[in-house]
């Protein structure tokens, strides 16, 4: 049997979610052996490779490469997990678009500009730092997500429920507490 | 008064007259989800969450406001039933900014809990991430109308438990929002208690206690001083 091609990803988020990843423990010695961790933050490969089975993506669609890279993904990979609530929902990545139009513009201006103690000045840096956009959504909002795996982050034991489903061949399925926001 | 016999879900049931179709199911066992829905206070079918459906009815009717009668064939649990639950619990997340993970309810929050009961993973909506303000005036509780769902509990508990009568609604649709009095600060208000008995029923994190968060403690001293000038000088000033 051809050994499952995953991936990883983050976006918009704060690696939380990879944190609780990282909080498998045991069973990443187990999932080493069972898949083949093809692009991460945790792998040195710089370009998001063809023919992935399963992506978890963490983070939301906030800038012009989170835009860019989830359609690059969505074209690449037969599976998309939505992997914690900034995927899922926007979270607190989202709470700028409450400021609505002109939003990107005056969090930057609050972040590098007013609250800067020194060099106060919006990273520009084209073709390197990338735009934000004026709207973040959440991964759905751009591209079919097939699973969702909520949570801030979401608990190893949820990342473990819903991978041993995938390993076992069956349609990953959550419910209950394992579905809960935040 | 007269009883009436219905069936429930296929169970042979008897209630009170003028009992409602939610009071009769709770009676026979049978939970329904219930959201603006608080004991104590009268029901007013705002969040439609217990919507049942009854042979012989087009209409979905809220089980807390509609009451029995004779013969009635309740269904409280079906694949349409399922599916308007949870897309009203979706349209409550999208209308709003419910943020769970940064939200001093989060992990009691009775809307978060039927979400993750009604199976309700993503929201399929566009969220519309809407401009709302938060009333910190009062010096004991605060008022949060991201995470407000309109269920109206607080009002009918201002009105009716403690008889203060200081919160209202007002707006239309989407615009609607709870009030103190004529629509002023909270802080401002004249009929408030002070009673806490709103933050008490609120189901999610719109209504809280301050003085929770990092930074909101704040010392009054007025006491001590109180205390030293009266012993000092003699002089009783509050």
């Amino acid at each position: 049997m051809d050994t499952l091609r995953v991936a990883t990803v983050w976006l918009g988020g704060c690696s939380g979610c990879h944190m609780s990843f990282l909080d498998l423990d045991e069973f990443l010695l187990e999932l080493a052996q069972k898949v083949e961790l093809v692009f991460s933050p945790i792998v040195d490969v710089k370009e998001y490779p063809e023919n992935v089975d399963l992506v978890l993506i963490e983070g939301a669609v906030c800038n012009e490469d989170h835009l860019e890279m989830v359609h690059k993904i969505r074209r690449r990979t037969k599976a998309i997990v939505a992997f914690g609530d900034c995927a899922v929902t926007g979270n607190v990545t989202a709470i700028r678009n409450q400021l609505g139009r002109g939003n990107a513009a005056s969090v930057l201006q609050r972040a590098y500009l007013e609250c800067a103690d020194l060099n106060p000045q919006i990273p520009k840096e084209p073709g390197i730092v990338p735009p934000l956009l004026e709207r973040v959504m959440p991964v759905h909002e751009v591209v079919h997500v097939d699973y969702y795996l909520p949570g801030c982050p979401p608990p190893a034991d949820r990342i473990k429920a819903l991978l041993e489903q995938v390993l076992a061949g069956a349609e990953p399925k959550l419910a209950g507490k394992d579905i809960k926001f935040g | 008064m007269a009883a009436k016999t219905l069936t429930i879900d296929g169970k042979e049931v008897s209630a009170a007259e003028g009992a409602t179709i939610l009071e009769a199911a709770s009676d026979a066992g049978i939970t329904l989800p219930t959201l603006c829905h608080l004991e104590g206070v009268y029901d007013v079918g705002a969040c439609r969450m217990c919507l049942v459906e009854i042979a012989g009815t087009p209409k979905l009717l809220p089980a807390c406001t509609t009451q029995v009668s004779e013969g009635m064939n309740v269904t409280t649990t079906s694949e349409r039933l399922q599916q308007y639950r949870k897309m009203i619990l979706e349209l409550l997340f999208a209308e709003r900014n419910h943020v769970c993970a940064v939200c001093v309810a989060n992990g009691h929050c009775e809307l978060q809990t039927l979400a993750y009961r009604q199976g309700m993973d993503h929201v399929r909506y566009d969220y519309c991430f809407p401009k709302w303000d938060v009333d910190i005036t009062h010096p004991l509780y605060g008022m949060d109308h991201n995470r407000c769902i309109l269920c109206t509990r607080c009002v009918r508990v201002c009105w009716h438990i403690e008889g203060a009568g200081t919160k209202n609604v007002a707006g239309r649709g989407a615009k609607a929002q709870i009030i103190t009095d004529l629509f002023q600060p909270w802080g401002e208000s004249d009929t408030c208690t002070n009673c806490g008995k709103c933050v008490m029923s609120c189901p999610t994190g719109a209504l809280f206690y301050r003085g929770a968060t990092v930074g909101e403690m704040e010392r009054d001293r007025s006491k001590l001083e109180f205390i030293v000038t009266a012993r000092e000088k003699k002089q009783w000033i509050p």
